[in-house]
């Protein structure tokens, strides 16, 4: 199948050869408000006949100013916004951002919460990945595909809620810490979770990979070269599935994955299909990690200690320790709060979009002077229009959705 | 340990030998380089040609309120190597009235939106960039609203949008 885009002659045809060949063109508005864009995004498409000619994108439509914001809540505060930043995984971003701030002010979190957190960040890269490809499926026509990927999100949903009280917007994480320590029962939803669900992933596979509609649909289909991917800054699977190797857990280590064996899931075909290739494997992977981290999962302190003066002590420590009572009136009262230094810093993790990174200026109180966010889905969707490009238009939401555009973190 | 990215003293040096003495510092392992804005361009292209391929991040700081600041923006560029996992920050400071700088689009393509982003939040003219319109804020707003002197409620913006009356609509 030839991949390069068709050449498209429209001048040489018709009575009024000689017109210019765009008056030929069919323009067609799609979005914002379309149930294949899966959020409000727009985009007004070039066509002739029903292939696509011309892609031009256009976002803004949920654009809330998170970073403003960013600059009047402070660092615990702000962890509620990122949650509503890619609300497929806000776990991810919840750890992200406190990656960012402990960056900036050095800390150094204890083995339990480093291993917390590396759980919960896998656990988030397994739902967005399976809603990213079953929303690639239920666009194709596969509508079973989607539920089976729901449901199981369900699961880890339900594993949040025994975990934080909340489902969706789980705000679970603290500078130097986290809100709730993991109980026994939280490990014990996991386990089952990780006995039950690669049966699921199993009956998936079978479901789509070697699906003959999917497959004609998918590959081929939104072609990404390798060096197009890194001009244009992309990360995570959709770089990945280009045959980039760049995995930040790899790559930079950081919380515990240097402890744990796991595979970089690649591709070379960079089309849609090897998108979802990448997806549906490294779902696998974090199963692995997940196992690692859970049957490894050292004892201890959840919170970084009271001498760091940055997590609140427990109720035990306030009572029955003066360091404790201090430590809890320094950090309550509205004119205290920890210190930050006056520095500017960037830290980044592999969220299941991509490089999900924060640059944070501190200026020596408890709120960001800046809170900038490296939002991996606005460089993605910034190569939409080369990657459909002479496709056509049934194939603009199997682009879409395997490029996994959400548009809460596209416009923030 | 917290991880300690790879060093980049090379490419330092390396600047340093075409470029002359360039500010550098340190923080938390992060190398911050600080380029004026004539040099700016042909330091980032040096640098995309020393193996940055990755262009992670472009965006700016206005340092109107932060204590000791002198110059008033402060442009950001996030680069990385896909090869050698090394990182660099480099920074552009501008000042008002009219804060421009050569866009990085010829070098890197995945600043287009970036720039037009930081165009839309920061009112910094890109020299040379294919298609400077806004990203996030419609076309009729006025304003730019990451600058420190736009406050957080809005500053009645609303008037400056068009009034379509059922006539003309």
């Amino acid at each position: 199948m030839s991949l390069a885009p068709p050449e498209i002659d429209v001048t040489q045809r018709g009575p009024e050869a000689g017109a210019r060949s765009e008056d030929y063109l069919w323009t067609l508005n799609f979005g914002p408000q379309h149930p294949a864009t899966h959020t409000t995004l727009r985009l007004v498409l070039k066509l002739e006949g029903e292939r696509v000619v011309d892609a031009m994108p256009e976002i803004g439509y949920l654009h809330s100013g998170f970073e403003k914001i960013g600059e009047h809540l402070t660092f615990n505060q702000y962890v509620t916004v990122t949650d509503r930043m890619n609300y497929i995984s806000p776990m991810a971003n919840n750890v992200a951002w406190h990656h960012a701030v402990e960056t900036l002010l050095g800390l150094e979190l204890t083995p339990r919460c480093k291993y917390i957190r590396t759980i919960i960040a896998e656990l988030a890269r397994i739902s967005d990945h399976l809603l990213c490809n079953g929303a690639v499926g239920l666009d194709t026509g596969a509508f079973t595909f989607f539920l089976y990927g729901f449901y199981q999100r369900e699961v880890i949903y339900d594993i949040f809620e025994t975990l934080c009280g909340a489902r969706f917007t789980n705000s679970y994480t603290r500078v130097g810490g986290v809100s709730q320590d993991f109980t026994p029962l939280v490990i014990e939803k996991i386990r089952t979770f990780l006995k039950t669900f690669p049966k699921t992933l199993d009956d998936m596979e079978r479901l789509l990979t070697r699906n003959r509609i999917f497959v004609d649909r998918t590959k081929g289909v939104g072609v990404l070269a390798k060096e197009e991917a890194i001009a244009g800054g992309a990360t995570g699977p959709v770089a990945r599935a280009s045959g980039v190797t760049r995995d930040l857990r790899k790559d930079e280590p950081y919380l515990a994955y240097e402890d744990f064996q796991f595979q970089v899931c690649c591709a070379s075909a960079g089309d849609c299909y090897a998108r979802y290739l990448v997806r549906m494997q490294e779902m696998r992977e974090s199963l692995k990690i997940v196992h690692q981290a859970l049957e490894n999962l050292p004892a201890g302190d959840v919170n970084v200690g009271i001498d760091q003066r940055v997590a609140r002590p427990t109720k035990q420590q306030v009572y029955s320790t003066i360091e404790g009572t201090i430590s809890h009136f320094e950090l309550s009262m509205a004119n205290r709060g920890f210190e930050v230094p006056c520095a500017e810093s960037y830290a980044a993790i592999e969220a299941p979009n991509g490089e999900l990174g924060f640059y944070v200026v501190g200026d020596g109180s408890e709120t960001a002077y800046r809170a900038r966010c490296r939002p991996p889905s606005v460089l993605h969707f910034a190569l939409f229009p080369q990657l459909i490009r002479g496709h056509t238009l049934s194939d603009v939401v199997a682009v879409l959705g395997s490029l996994n555009i959400i548009a809460a973190e596209l416009d923030r | 340990m917290p991880f300690v990215p790879p060093a980049v003293d090379d490419v330092l040096a390396a600047l340093t030998e075409r470029f002359g003495a360039v500010e550098s510092s340190v923080y938390r392992g992060q190398t911050q380089l600080v380029v004026s804005d004539r040099d700016a361009f042909d330091v980032l292209r040096h640098l995309a040609d020393a193996g940055f391929d990755l262009l992670v991040d472009v965006t700016c700081v206005d340092y109107l309120e932060y204590r000791g600041a002198r110059r008033r923006y402060g442009m950001v560029y996030l680069l990385a190597s896909t090869a050698t996992n090394q990182r660099l920050t480099v920074r552009v400071f501008l000042d008002d009235p009219e804060p421009a700088v050569q866009s990085v689009v010829p070098i890197w393509p995945a600043a287009n939106w970036l720039e037009r982003e930081v165009w839309d939040m920061f009112g910094i003219r890109f020299i040379g960039h294919p298609d400077l319109r806004r990203l996030m804020m419609p076309e009729e707003f006025a304003a730019h609203p990451l600058r420190k002197d736009y406050p957080l409620q809005g500053r009645g913006e609303r008037h400056n949008f068009p009034v379509i009356t059922r006539d003309h609509s």
